[in-house]
């Protein structure tokens, strides 16, 4: 193989004098002898991979990045109305600060040991998530919330070894589409089968009717979301949790942390398992890559003994008076029992653990009243301006940061809305047409914390232009 | 090892920072949020008007109440009692190629934290771009595979999204009941047994063979049959070791019905040198968060890059980003899909800082990290080989980008065991060992990887201090039995954190507890 020789920034040992030195110290000749020694020749790659030309320099890489990146356009210049799983929200300057530092940003997997200032963090976390929602568990963060969520009704099902869960039909189709690929298809001995149930189309609240009718004794768990993916903020929890408990089934209830300092905790009308997502507590949308989703529960056996993913405990040191951290019931993890495991745990979302723990430590229990309060009021102005608009019609009251928008009267297509609205600098409402077409032609529109009075003005006026 | 590096007095900062918790006095504040609009509270009326009376917090949450300058500082604190990569010499964590992540990548992932995911694909086409071209411009070339899907937030989920895959494919052949079997390897990542089974399949592990250090080809064709839905392994295995019948195994499982993914979250030592191609698997994965220099973040968030052959690309998650050779799709009509692992397009900024990794290296760069972290490896075995009571079982052949050594002798001579060795490492300023998924079929093992960032000084001062600890253990082993000595934390009650009466997750828990008992 004919190659240039480059010294590469990032390789020190690619001087050649050093590599040379050490192949001697080896005894060979050259990395080909050692591979030989290894990998068949037959299964050795015989020519350079085709590939565009490296840019080591740091200036040349830096131009020719920005330079594809400069065709985005984000929600900073633009003024965004999306929501459905992904919002945007204030994250203060702290919370990137700590996350940014090298001392956590390039940790990995050190024993509490060397890593204390991580395992600290993950239980400052859990322990205010859990003031949030109310529980005296939660563990590490996951993927994100649809993960979260399959973990749940999975440790639902493992619990009382039923295998029926019933879900809302006024579901994320996305979420949806996790939680099937969790629950294992129909063929399989140990799938889970998933209903939906039915949402009341006035309210958008769960049908207490059709959730008595569905839930049996076989009914390992209900699901439901609060607020839910279309919005509303699910009034009857109570009512919910007790059809489930009275079938002996657990109550896992998924919800927007951000929404906990103005709406009650779950664990207030009977949840016993409390997932959703950190992304709105302190972490950029990263155009999706800043979800991460939790779990929690009460500090009882049944549950604690079913979590798949990491639980970070306080214990004490030798020290009189020290405080240490470590991972609580380990042998429960993948990384311990293989396949014997509680599903699995793998590299998760930490990171977005230790931003969320300073956003909620900045916030406090007056910042995180305020800011669902905020987020309530702009919203529903939002709703409200938006329904004064001929034509526009918002479909579900009682909502928290979210709502419908529905244009049917309008006689416009939301795609075509969506694009006139993006002529004039805003990204409009997510499209459910075709995820409810019993909805019409409607759209999901997230207004938060972050949207002034000006910004949602200017949407009424374009929206106005528009239909 | 005389004549080595001198070794540098360390201590890790001790702040003995207490629980953000027990921190604040009431009525302080951290930030402010935006204002509500005069106007707006007149539209809309009291906050607590708009939500039914029943699901109204009463008690508001019991959550520090700090200002901003404290909340800073003890995150900075707690931040200085984290030995990040960047700090130390981190290979000690083998399988977790603890490689540098370059600045400037980070800079360059902050240009897209603003972008939500469901914006208009005309607004998004830059970052589209980036995911077209790391996956069929550099994915391909490395691995050979047609089509990349970067939805999985990690190595495991990308496994998952590979055992849906083989699911829907032998669902749709009508045999998912009678395949429900995956065979793995015991040195194989746990989550290749784990995952599968999640997925709903029985695992059928195999064990090494004592001369080889991996499975006998034998093993697998007695371990293939009817049931056999798929095979799902790392190669090289946790041992560095390499199986040179690899595309014999593939086409064992072929023949017997069954489809091949390839773990390939550590394939640090195999760019454009082997591919899974050539290999005859059908679907593999890579970890960004490892051989492609994004960040680690502390354990997440990462990204498991899948690749599979042309005729597998039906299942892969939606959306799959497709190019029409003037503008970036996303494409989400695809019947035959699992549907989705995660929710939209996966950690797009982790994609991106592999992107630049990837340009910054070129063709010549990839395999030269290769090579590096080969020879590095290779170099530090030489030097491991000279200290006492250190061993490298399972056969004398050479290794890949790793090697679990065993410190089983020590341990017999010395009573220092492989977890009290990595007490003491941290007093130099090292960070932990990764020692070995269980179970340990290596004794008191441990795995280091020194990846092509680290100097040969570096591996130098490395093994000197393994070197040390090991006489340390010969001449004075209470010293390293009774480690750390110069951590931010003293030796931690371990079995409280097993004990239901005395585990705690959150602090309320934990007052709670400590009062009753």
């Amino acid at each position: 193989m004919e190659r240039q020789h480059c010294v590469h920034p990032y390789i020190p040992n690619s001087v050649n004098d050093v590599k040379q030195e050490m192949l001697r110290e080896i005894g060979a000749k050259d990395s080909e002898e050692l591979y030989a020694e290894m990998i068949p020749e037959r299964l050795r790659l015989r020519k350079r991979m085709s590939l565009p030309d490296a840019l080591p320099s740091e200036l040349d890489l830096r131009r020719h990045v920005e330079r594809i990146l400069t065709k985005n356009k984000t929600c900073s210049e633009h003024v965004s109305f999306l929501g459905g799983g992904c919002w945007q929200h204030f994250v203060p300057a702290v919370c990137d600060e700590i996350a940014r530092r090298a001392e956590f940003l390039t940790a990995y997997s050190g024993e509490y040991t060397s890593d204390l200032g991580r395992f600290q963090s993950f239980f400052e976390f859990q322990s205010m998530i859990g003031e949030l929602v109310g529980m005296e568990v939660a563990c590490l963060t996951t993927y994100d919330w649809g993960a979260a969520a399959g973990n749940a009704i999975r440790m639902a099902s493992r619990i009382n070894g039923r295998r029926k869960v019933l879900v809302p039909e006024a579901i994320s189709p996305s979420r949806l589409a996790i939680l099937r690929n969790f629950a294992q298809p129909v063929q399989m001995p140990s799938h889970i089968k998933l209903e939906t149930v039915k949402y009341d189309p006035e309210t958008g609240m769960m049908n207490l009717d059709d959730l008595q009718r569905k839930a049996s004794s076989r009914t390992a768990c209900v699901y439901f979301e609060n607020p839910s993916y279309l919005g509303v903020i699910e009034a009857n929890g109570n009512a919910i949790s007790e059809i489930v408990h009275d079938r002996g089934a657990e109550c896992v209830v998924g919800v927007d942390p951000i929404s906990l300092g103005v709406l009650a905790p779950p664990s207030d009308y009977g949840a016993d398992i409390i997932c959703g997502d950190v992304q709105p507590l302190g972490v950029h949308m990263n155009c999706g890559g800043g979800l991460g989703g939790f779990i929690a529960s009460r500090d009882e056996m049944k549950y604690v003994g079913e979590y798949p993913t990491h639980l970070i405990s306080i214990a004490q040191t030798q020290r009189e008076g020290e405080y240490g951290f470590g991972y609580c019931r380990y042998d429960r993890t993948s990384y311990i029992a293989r396949e014997k495991a509680k599903d699995w745990v793998g590299t998760g979302t930490a990171l977005w653990t230790i931003a969320a723990a300073n956003y909620l430590a900045l916030m406090g229990p007056q910042g995180m009243k305020e800011v669902g309060e905020a987020i309530l009021q702009k919203s529903h102005y939002a709703a409200k301006r938006l329904a004064e608009i001929r034509g526009v019609r918002i479909l579900f009251p009682t909502f928290f940061k979210e709502f419908v928008v529905n244009f049917d009267k309008a006689k416009k297509s939301v795609p075509s809305v969506n694009k006139a609205l993006l002529r004039q600098g805003a990204f409009g409402g997510k499209d459910l047409t075709n995820e409810f077409p019993e909805l019409g032609r409607s759209a999901l529109y997230a207004v938060t914390e972050v949207h002034s009075r000006d910004a949602i003005d200017r949407l009424v006026e374009a929206m106005r232009r528009v239909i | 090892m005389s004549g080595g590096p001198r070794l540098r007095r360390y201590h890790a900062p001790v702040w003995s920072e207490p629980v953000i918790m027990e921190l604040g006095r009431k009525g302080e504040r951290g930030v402010i949020v935006p204002e509500v609009e005069k106007e707006v509270s007149r539209a809309v009326g009291k906050a607590a008007s708009l939500v039914p009376a029943k699901m109204r917090r009463r008690e508001p949450p019991k959550l520090p109440e700090l200002s901003q300058p404290q909340v800073l500082r003890h995150y900075l604190r707690l931040s200085q009692e984290n030995l990040g990569m960047e700090l130390n010499l981190d290979f000690g964590e083998g399988t977790c190629t603890m490689k540098y992540s370059p600045k400037v990548n980070e800079e360059l992932a902050r240009l897209v934290s603003e972008i939500h995911p469901l914006q208009d694909e005309d607004t998004i086409q830059g970052i589209l771009e980036v995911l077209h071209r790391f996956g069929r411009v550099f994915l391909k070339a490395i691995s050979g595979m047609d089509e990349f899907c970067f939805q999985p937030g990690g190595g495991s989920e990308a496994v998952f999204a590979i055992a849906c895959m083989m699911r829907k494919y032998h669902e749709l052949n009508g045999e998912v009941e009678q395949r429900n079997e995956i065979i793995t390897t015991i040195f194989s990542h746990p989550c290749d047994a784990a995952v599968p089974a999640t997925a709903g399949f029985r695992i059928v592990t195999l064990y090494p063979d004592e001369k080889t250090g991996r499975p006998s080809t034998e093993a697998l064709r007695a371990a293939v049959s009817k049931h056999t839905a798929g095979m799902m392994i790392t190669n090289p295995e946790d041992t560095g070791i390499f199986n040179p019948e690899i595309d014999e195994w593939t086409k064992i499982v072929h023949e017997a019905g069954g489809l091949c993914g390839y773990d390939q979250a550590n394939a640090n030592a195999l760019l454009g040198v082997t591919r899974a191609r050539e290999a005859g698997f059908d679907m593999c994965f890579f970890n960004l968060h490892k051989t492609f220099g994004s960040p680690h973040g502390s354990d997440g968030p990462a990204c498991g890059a899948i690749g599979v052959r042309r005729e597998f690309a039906k299942f892969l998650p939606v959306p799959i980003v497709v190019f029409d050779g003037k503008k970036y799709h996303l494409d989400y009509n695809r019947p035959h899909s699992i549907g989705k692992v995660r929710d939209f397009y996966g950690n797009v900024q982790v994609v991106l800082r592999a992107y630049a990794w990837a340009m910054s290296m070129g063709a010549e760069g990839l395999r030269e990290a290769a090579e590096i972290s080969m020879i590095n490896n290779n170099y530090l075995e030489k030097k491991i080989a000279a200290i006492r009571g250190v061993s490298k079982p399972l056969g004398t052949k050479r290794r890949l980008d790793q090697i679990r050594y065993s410190v089983e002798k020590m341990k017999e001579e010395t009573g220092i065991g492989v977890v009290d060795l990595n007490k003491r490492v941290v007093d130099y300023g090292i960070q932990s060992y990764f020692l070995s998924h269980h179970p340990w079929v290596v004794p008191e093992p441990f795995t280091p990887e020194p990846c092509e960032t680290y100097s040969k000084a570096d591996i130098d001062y490395w093994a000197a201090v393994l070197k040390q600890i090991s006489d340390e253990a010969y001449s004075n082993p209470e010293l390293v039995k009774s480690a750390p000595h110069q951590s931010s934390i003293s030796k931690l009650d371990e079995a409280a954190l097993d004990d239901s009466d005395r585990w705690a997750m959150t602090w309320k828990a934990f007052v709670r507890k400590r009062k009753k008992g």
